[in-house]
């Protein structure tokens, strides 16, 4: 009797402890979407048009992001959702155009795009009037110089891209922070004769200079409110919306900024729709699919795509696909040729391995068609300038034209095939199904491949990138991944194809590409202002590296993007390959 | 006692410092001696397109250029005397005891994990008490009922807690009871911005349930069999022809006697979490240590990586001293020692 009134006893806590865990509160949790008017699509919807467009303003866009930002300063940050999103706190002097065609730089903080000198080399910029920070003080080209200079600082600000750096005539400037000059406004490449004006002086011609001033570098920063590497908890804003919290690392909120006047935004194509802003940091990617789907998440901010896991579900689900679009990005899989190693130091063997190269296997590695085409040639057909050239059969024979390889292999003096290695990065699954493919198509031929996968984090630094190490350890074949910094080919090809700035020291993506043609014309190009010319040239250096036969093009790369019923005025921005942040709203109030 | 506790932290101090002293060299030494430069290093923490000079400075910039036992006196220095780190246009005093700063984001190590603590002090405390309820009850009743159906659907329960992975039940769990029922908090609900209590407890629920699944699983069979065991003792059959009453046999003597590994276990395992409880937090996206470390070591962020390592490091001796003090309170042979 007494047992069974203890088993009672605690199987009754067991049971409290069991309705503990059962029964929930009543406050957060489900989303309350009342007030949401629901659109209706179909896949592709936002690709090329605006879906669900509307004017209406109010409701809070609630962003989640898998990661986080590399930083939130303009000076320090180098994430293409970064540059995206930058827009709703910051205004760059060119910046792409919020819409849903082809990429357009247009003016943004200046007038008017820049007026070059005859040589190129002199930039000047027209700052707008009327414009002011969320203070209300007025942003002048003091402002702009003054958030270059900083930018230059690469002990304090690592991270950001070193353009600036590069093509300035710095005269040993180095950082605001060591400047003599009272007002911090020391350096001599950037003139400001009065507060409208700014002056770029360059060490050398480039006509590219309108996509350097789309840099969140060039957003104005505040000599008198700049904490250095505090800078980022609480950046000034000149753009539509300022920082309301911040909890690094966590999440933090914007409100609009009172002091954004739309009369001086007249060419940007932003579009600040939603009262507030709310982006939760490091959530569990998976996890961000699932909340896109359930309306618990309206946008997921770093517009790569949606997961594995998530693409079959929706891909399979009619009422689900309607809501996906696929962004074409101005990213390319593709596998470096390695001419230090024999014998792919001939050309007819680098031949061989792409015409017996597996096109399709390498699509399918990547998630078929919707991870992404299959590229003929190096640039993504989203960078002007592009043209599809296919000299190795991907459109005849995609899964390889071993008639052709082994000619080539003759012609090399490797009639049998011959072995190298190839390598790939160890994280990633679709690398190794790549080299597997690979593999596979090139065995068909002779051509013996080694599969060698090194860790992602030092793949470029100190394996695969560093020229040493890979021709002592015989890595023929490099699989890699290039995404431009913007869509332009200076942007894509300048990285990739110049053989100037392979650095002994690692951290390359180019081991292969070294053409003293294709270094010509790509100096050709960047004193080119003429924007046709200089777009003809690009097209002309993506042949010459491909009739060299130096990389094999595997995909140019789709994110294939999911868009919950709330969300009005959406489209994909060419410019950045994800969905516009600057002028996307929501109908959840 | 008194002493005994003074001198427990004492030795506790000096833990931490070999602590500190071997992680410094695994993640500071083995990959230099592995062939890394101090370029190596560096080239982690820059941007695409950084050169050689860049690549240089930042080495310099963060001590790498430096001989490994300087840069492991500055870090020792750091945490007895606090240091100074440049922020750009002025200079940040790091106060004692100083975990240096992020290679990443440029901020110092100590309070952000004491911003997070919070969240995995409340994930790991709440956790603890439902696995250990939950856990010990079911382990007595089975005991009591072996070889019932009881008995065995809980082991069987049992079996599939300490099988399945937390990513696996923590998305389904989130996928059923949030997105699908609405019964639940969705995952990345930060508990610390809660209103109340209950609101706290409520944004917790599913982290909370799906951890102590995977803990009260284990020690359901350790119970279990810790009773079976003591229950046909010979003091066991003592108290019965006493004529104890069952309830006092089986809790003040079955289940008391049982209880000293489960203790131990026990103290190990929130020492543990505590240090950061990796899996639950990246799975339902909750600020806290576990998530910390988790991105840390994704980024190659040593400072931070090592700031969780002494944090870990720091909960597991104090759990163990507490437990160590607890043996005396269930055990009175421990105590007439």
């Amino acid at each position: 009797m007494k047992t069974t009134r203890l088993i009672a006893a605690v199987a009754a806590g067991a049971i409290a402890t069991t309705g503990l865990a059962a029964c929930g509160g009543s406050s957060g949790g489900a989303n309350d979407s009342s007030g949401d008017t629901k659109a209706t699509g179909k896949f592709n919807a936002a690709v090329g048009n605006v879906f669900n467009p509307s004017d209406a303003k109010g409701g809070t866009l609630r962003y989640a992001n898998s990661g986080d930002w590399d930083s939130l300063d303009p000076a320090d940050t180098y994430y293409g959702y970064s540059w995206n999103f930058i827009r709703n706190y910051g205004r760059t002097l060119t910046v792409f155009k919020a819409g849903p065609g082809a990429p357009e730089l247009v003016p943004d903080l200046a007038e008017s795009l820049g007026k070059p000198s005859a040589d190129a080399k002199t930039w000047t910029y027209t700052i707008r009037t009327g414009v002011k920070f969320e203070d209300g003080t007025p942003v002048t080209s003091k402002d702009v110089k003054y958030g270059i200079e900083r930018s230059l600082d690469k002990k304090t600000f690592p991270q950001g891209p070193t353009y600036f750096n590069d093509f300035m005539d710095l005269q040993g400037y180095t950082s605001p922070y060591q400047d003599s000059d009272p007002n911090k406004l020391g350096l001599k490449a950037i003139e400001t004769p009065d507060d409208q004006t700014i002056i770029f002086h360059l060490n050398r011609p480039f006509s590219g200079m309108d996509y350097f001033a789309q840099l969140p570098a060039t957003i104005p920063v505040p000599a008198t409110k700049d904490t250095g590497t505090k800078y980022k908890e609480h950046v000034i804003s000149s753009g539509p919306y300022m920082f309301k919290t911040n909890e690094l690392g966590k999440k933090f909120t914007m409100v609009r900024n009172p002091n954004y006047d739309p009369a001086t935004d007249p060419d940007s194509g932003r579009k600040p729709l939603a009262d507030n802003l709310e982006v939760t940091l490091n959530v569990n990617a998976d996890d961000i699919d699932n909340r896109l789907q359930s309306g618990d998440v309206d946008i997921a901010i770093e517009g790569t795509g949606l997961q594995s896991a998530a693409q079959g579900k929706v891909l399979s689900d009619a009422a689900l696909k309607a809501k996906a679009d696929t962004a074409a990005t101005t990213r390319l899989w593709f596998t470096s040729l390695n001419a230090d190693v024999a014998p792919l130091d001939n050309i007819d063997c680098r031949k061989a391995v792409l015409f017996a190269a597996d096109k399709t296997g390498y699509q399918r590695a990547y998630g078929g068609a919707i991870g992404g085409d299959i590229a003929t040639n190096l640039m993504p057909p989203l960078i002007p300038g592009a043209v599809k050239t296919d000299l190795y059969g991907a459109g005849s024979k995609p899964d390889g034209d071993i008639d052709k390889a082994k000619q080539a292999l003759q012609a090399c003096g490797q009639p049998n095939g011959f072995a190298t290695n190839i390598s790939y990065r160890a994280e990633r699954p679709k690398e190794k199904a790549t080299a597997e493919a690979l593999q596979q198509s090139l065995a068909k031929v002779g051509i013996k491949l080694t599969i060698k996968p090194y860790p992602l984090a030092d793949y470029t630094k100190l394996y695969a990138g560093k020229p040493d190490y890979a021709k002592k350890n015989k890595l023929g074949l490099m699989v890699y991944g290039w995404g431009a910094d913007w869509p332009d080919g200076f942007g894509f090809l300048s990285q990739i194809v110049d053989s100037r700035v392979i650095r002994a020291e690692g951290g390359n993506t180019n081991l292969g590409i070294k053409i003293p043609a294709v270094d010509a014309m790509l100096d050709k190009a960047l004193e080119t202002t003429d924007t046709t010319a200089r777009e003809k040239i690009w097209g002309d250096i993506d042949k010459a590296v491909m009739e060299n036969a130096s990389a094999l093009p595997g995909v140019w790369a789709k994110g294939l993007l999911f868009r919950p019923d709330n969300l009005t005025n959406v489209f994909v921005n060419n410019g950045f390959g994800m969905y516009d942040y600057a002028a996307i709203g929501t109908s959840r109030k | 006692m008194l002493t005994y506790i003074v001198r427990r932290l004492f030795a506790a101090v000096i833990l931490l410092f070999v602590v500190s002293a071997v992680a410094f060299s695994i993640f500071f030494l083995v990959p230099r001696l592995a062939g890394a430069t101090a370029e190596d290093l560096a080239s982690r923490y820059v941007g695409k397109s950084a050169g050689a000079e860049q690549i240089r400075a930042t080495a310099e910039a963060l001590g790498f250029t430096d001989p490994i036992w300087v840069q492991y006196g500055r870090f020792a220095k750091g945490l007895v005397a606090g240091a100074d780190y440049p922020t750009g246009p002025t200079t940040e005093h790091c106060p004692a005891p100083c975990l240096g700063y992020s290679f990443l984001t440029q901020n110092p190590v100590l309070p952000d994990l004491l911003d997070r603590l919070p969240v995995t002090l409340s994930l790991a405390a709440g956790a603890a008490v439902i696995w250990l309820v939950a856990g010990v009850a079911t382990g007595v009743l089975s005991a009591l009922k072996r070889g019932s159906i009881f008995d065995r659907a809980a082991m069987g329960v049992a079996l599939a807690g300490v099988s399945l992975p937390i990513f696996f039940t923590g998305l389904l769990s989130l996928s059923i009871f949030s997105y699908a029922m609405g019964w639940a908090a969705p995952g990345g609900t930060n508990p610390m911005d809660a209103a109340n209590p209950a609101e706290w407890a409520y944004d917790l629920l599913l982290p909370w349930i799906t951890l102590a699944f995977l803990y009260a699983a284990a020690y359901a069979r350790l119970t279990r069999s810790g009773m079976l065991e003591t229950m046909n003792e010979d003091f066991i059959r003592t108290a019965r022809a006493k004529g104890l009453p069952e309830h006092k046999v089986v809790l003040k003597h079955g289940l008391r006697a049982s209880l000293t590994p489960i203790l131990t276990i026990f103290g190990l395992d929130l020492g543990l979490l505590l240090g950061g409880a990796i899996l639950t937090e990246t799975t339902f996206s909750l600020p806290g240590i576990g998530q910390y470390a988790f991105l840390a070591l994704t980024n190659n962020d040593l400072p931070k990586v090592l700031g969780v390592t002494l944090i870990g490091a720091f909960f597991i001796i104090i759990a163990n001293l507490v437990v160590d003090i607890m043996y005396a309170v269930v055990d009175p042979r421990v105590r007439a020692k």
